[in-house]
């Protein structure tokens, strides 16, 4: 992955305003944007995050590559659309945010232990491995996440939550041992595989299967 | 006076039979106003009592009439009456709908309605039908000072019209800065790309026209006249003079770029790769013309980076530069980029910009750029830097709030228009002899006030720009295009159109004796007694319009096609030798007279209300269809212009009894709301000066007062009246009553 993004940017060089535009989805929207702010003045995440998506175009546009990829924003967006709402030069701009956190991703210059990242990666490979989510094993990940101890910390703290679940039949024990999943299996594989290759034809990447790797 | 029969028309229509005693008041017309005759109507402007006016007009030999009916701004269609003297009483607006509908105020509304009578009938007898302008002119041809794009369309315009244009042009050829310019920006849909100036069309209708007669290398020498009757002297380089006669006149003498060289900051005239956007149109054309890319001026390399920097020498805070913004040059800029990445993409063209105004339709130019790739970075450039061949433009990034640093091969400035305006008159002769550069007249009016037209902001030439903005200070000449405000070629072919079918109107309203603009079409006009006059000078001086010239023994010359009939010489003069047929000293000092003043005791002050009939009086109307009440005890004159309230205003109404009086009038400084430009200004500066005057007469100063009121105050107008009748009621009766 790190030599993918040598590659591109020797391919760019000056000229991330471009990359973007050839690589990200929804990428060629970016030089539309006039600079208001009302994306900016919109989001529920207000002053919270390192660069509103005004800053975030501003910077694609002067080059500030490493910046912009490895910024926590794209990560933080919560897809309310309310940014995608009120622009008035109708910029896809919740859609730009995650095409950039998937690139930055792709790229391998998302920031490390990003909690959505790790949760996203975790919900793919949950979800994508038979079809269905597997509740379980997924909280069980996520909380795990950052070591056993931690873990178990927050198992406990949310231990009355996952009784009463367990009692409305909401959660059921024996998923931590026996998968369900849906009818093909395969056939989902070999979709998601096609999906892959048409994206990274599209896009010129070298075919790679997504999720499972870091 | 033999020949005149008066009569008062009482109307009983729209509530006001119900409200008040018409009986009573057609008694007081006959019995107090003397009106020789006196009827009530139901409804007196249905055709049945048009009629029945028209009747005694025909039957009777009525000369005069008085309507007591509704404002004099409603019903005029109907109480049209050609060949009689009219006046008006505001019974409806003014009394009924202005005052509530109760038993206590019963008797106070009838004084109001009874008094407003009285005015009425006072005016009338006092006032002469309006005959016209009889030193009228009949020229009809428009004289167009510059061959630019403004002055070529106002050409074709008025030809197309069936209007004969002499078209002056200083220079050798036709087009001025239109003409130079390699695209323009787009007018029509989609508004994308640059679209050819059609200069080269323009120019040739103009020459091939059989109405315009084209003069190149000339000046004007010399205007004198008036609307209908200018002569006009032009003088050819070669050294040939002639003098045309002419009717109108549009300055259309555009404007001159802001010089580079007085940016050394942002490197103008430091390197040959730092050029104003005129330069690069000039770059851009003989490119095309080759079939080349633009090439960097300092050494014919290749171009791959450009840099327009926004409000360069504009917008300026420090004082040392322009401090307006042009408007065109945001667009211009857009378009200029477009030039580079139409030919090659890969080229980097970046607009640093601290606000991006592109009027109109600009949105979708700018969006149009976006698509091809042009970067627009907000930002305000701080330094630009010759480095060889190349440039360093440094920028505050206002959005990344951080210093950054751009490299390019040319540096486009877009610097700003300053207008071509002549000699700005309201600079002292002396002053202007010390001059390095001494301005030349463009149009040298023999004018007492000056050779040029006044300048309004910024050296831009005049234009009443808030409310009418074709219009100028000097009647029958027009100011279009970029020497009036900045504008693009688009805005500047509007504005030669709109400029030249105002100076149509101007040439015919001369012709027939009327008014221009804003009392279009009035047909009083100043009458001046001479043998009365002490040549004071100020009527020469103070006239908005500069309509007075002086003659050999320094008597006033009343040029009556200049004059837009506002009646500041009127309120200046301090002899009272002006006057209008239907308007003057004695008309509304008969209406002063008029007003019934109750005694001191009776509880019952009197307040004179002299409002502007363009803004304040409509206000005042507005206010009683709103039923917003306010005080029975104000009585309201409406007059032309506060320019135009004569001081024995003021004494006949205090020594009459009169409690308090109120002036209303137009908003006055920079941002003027005066129709008359001057007239509300002239006022406030006449009224400082009466202070000292009620002193002398023992009487408490706030006995007048006035106020600013836009059109817009209906709301604010009875506050203020009621306020003031508050105030008055608080420092007491006059002491002057029951002398007259």
């Amino acid at each position: 992955m790190g030599d993918m993004n040598q590659q591109m940017l020797e391919k760019y060089r000056n000229n991330f305003l471009h990359e973007v535009e050839e690589k990200v989805d929804d990428g060629h929207w970016v030089k539309m944007c006039m600079q208001c702010g009302v994306c900016a003045g919109s989001c529920t995440f207000g002053p919270d995050w390192e660069h509103t998506p005004q800053k975030i175009f501003m910077m694609i546009r002067a080059g500030k590559r490493e910046e912009v990829l490895s910024s926590h924003s794209m990560w933080l967006c919560t897809s309310c659309y309310n940014c995608m709402v009120r622009c008035p030069r109708k910029l896809p701009i919740t859609h730009i945010m995650h095409g950039l956190a998937s690139y930055a991703h792709r790229l391998n210059l998302a920031p490390k232990n990003q909690p959505t990242r790790d949760f996203s990666l975790i919900f793919w490979d949950n979800c994508t491995r038979t079809g269905r989510v597997n509740e379980l094993r997924m909280t069980i990940s996520v909380y795990f996440r950052e070591g056993f101890v931690s873990g178990i910390k927050k198992m406990w703290t949310l231990r009355n939550i996952g009784r009463g679940l367990f009692f409305a039949k909401r959660l059921n024990p024996m998923e931590l041992f026996v998968n369900h999943g849906c009818k093909d299996k395969d056939g989902l594989r070999r979709a998601l595989k096609k999906a892959d290759e048409i994206e990274a034809r599209r896009r010129g990447y070298a075919v790679q299967p997504r999720g499972y790797s870091t | 006076m033999a020949d005149i029969k008066t009569a008062a028309y009482v109307c009983k229509g729209c509530g006001i039979g119900e409200r008040v005693d018409t009986a009573q008041m057609a008694k007081v017309a006959t019995k107090e106003g003397k009106m020789h005759l006196a009827r009530e109507h139901d409804f007196l402007c249905s055709a049945a009592g048009v009629q029945s006016i028209r009747e005694d007009i025909d039957k009777e030999g009525v000369t005069h009439v008085v309507i007591a009916a509704c404002s004099r701004r409603a019903k005029t269609e109907a109480f049209d009456f050609p060949g009689i003297a009219l006046a008006r009483a505001n019974i409806r607006e003014g009394v009924i709908w202005a005052r509530p509908d109760t038993e206590e105020a019963r008797e106070t509304t009838q004084e109001m309605a009874d008094d407003y009578l009285r005015m009425g009938c006072g005016e009338l007898k006092k006032m002469k039908l309006a005959q016209g302008n009889p030193q009228t002119g009949h020229a009809k041809r428009l004289l167009v000072v510059g061959g630019g794009i403004s002055g070529l369309t106002a050409a074709l315009e008025a030809s197309r019209t069936g209007y004969q244009v002499v078209l002056v042009e200083k220079s050798a050829r036709l087009g001025g800065w239109a003409a130079e310019i390699y695209r323009r920006m787009p007018f029509r849909e989609p508004y994308a790309e640059p679209q050819d100036t059609g200069m080269d069309e323009l120019i040739r209708e103009v020459s091939g026209d059989a109405n315009i007669k084209v003069i190149t290398n000339a000046v004007i020498a010399k205007t004198d006249g008036a609307p209908g009757q200018f002569k006009v002297e032009i003088s050819v380089e070669s050294g040939a003079s002639l003098t045309e006669e002419i009717g109108a006149i549009i300055q259309a003498t555009g404007f001159s770029t802001y010089d580079i060289a007085k940016l050394p900051e942002l490197g103008g005239g430091k390197s040959p790769n730092v050029i104003d956007q005129a330069t690069l149109e000039r770059l851009a054309k003989e490119a095309a013309g080759k079939g080349q890319p633009i090439r960097r001026p300092s050494d014919g390399g290749e171009v791959k980076s450009v840099v327009f920097v926004q409000c360069a020498g504009q917008r300026d805070e420090t004082g040392k530069h322009l401090s307006y913004c042009s408007g065109f040059c945001c667009g211009a800029s857009i378009k200029q980029a477009m030039y580079f990445k139409d030919v090659y993409p890969a080229v980097d063209t970046a607009i640093i910009y601290d606000d991006l105004r592109v009027p109109g339709n600009g949105e979708d130019f700018y969006r149009s750029a976006q698509n091809k790739g042009v970067t627009f970075t907000k930002g305000k450039v701080t330094s630009v830097e010759a480095r060889g061949d190349a440039c360093e433009v440094r920028f505050r990034d206002l959005i990344l709030d951080e210093d950054a640093l751009a490299a390019a091969d040319l540096v486009v400035l877009a610097t700003g228009q300053v207008p071509n305006s002549g000699v700005n008159i309201d600079i002292p002769a002396e002053e202007t002899e010390k001059m390095e550069v001494k301005p030349v007249s463009i149009l040298n009016l023999a004018y007492r006030q000056g050779k040029d037209m006044p300048q309004l902001a910024h050296g831009f030439t005049d234009s009443h720009f808030i409310c009418f903005p074709y219009e100028t200070r000097r009647t029958g000449i027009y100011s279009a295009g970029p020497v009036r405000r900045p504008m693009d070629m688009a805005q500047a072919s509007e504005d030669a159109t709109g400029a030249t079918l105002k100076a149509i109107q101007a040439m015919e309203n001369a012709e027939l004796g009327r008014a221009a603009h804003p009392r279009s079409g009035d047909l009083s006009y100043p009458i001046v007694q001479l043998d009365g006059c002490t040549q004071c000078k100020r009527c020469t001086v103070e006239c908005p319009f500069g309509a007075i010239d002086e003659d050999e023994k320094t008597y006033p010359v009343f040029n009556e096609s200049r004059c837009r009939r506002c009646g500041t010489c009127m309120g200046a003069c301090p002899v009272r030798v002006i006057s209008f047929e239907n308007y003057s000293c004695d008309t509304v000092g008969a209406q002063i007279k008029a007003v019934d003043v109750p005694d001191e005791f009776s509880e019952k002050p009197r307040i004179l209300v002299l409002a502007c009939e363009n803004d304040a009086y409509p206000a005042i109307d507005m206010a009683g269809m709103q039923k917003n009440c306010y005080s029975a005890f104000v009585r309201v004159i409406p007059v032309r212009c506060l320019g135009s309230v004569n001081t024995i205003w003021i004494t006949d109404a205090l020594s009459a009894g009169f409690d308090g009086i109120m002036m209303l009038g137009c908003k006055h400084g920079d941002d003027y709301q005066c129709h008359f430009v001057k007239g509300s200004e002239l006022a406030s500066v006449r009224m400082s000066k009466i202070d000292d005057t009620l002193k002398q007469l023992s009487l408490e100063v706030d006995r007048v007062i006035s106020h600013e009121v836009a059109i817009t105050d209906m709301g604010r107008v009875p506050q203020l009246i009621n306020d003031y009748a508050a105030k008055i009621n608080e420092i007491g009766m006059s002491p002057l009553k029951g002398f007259a």
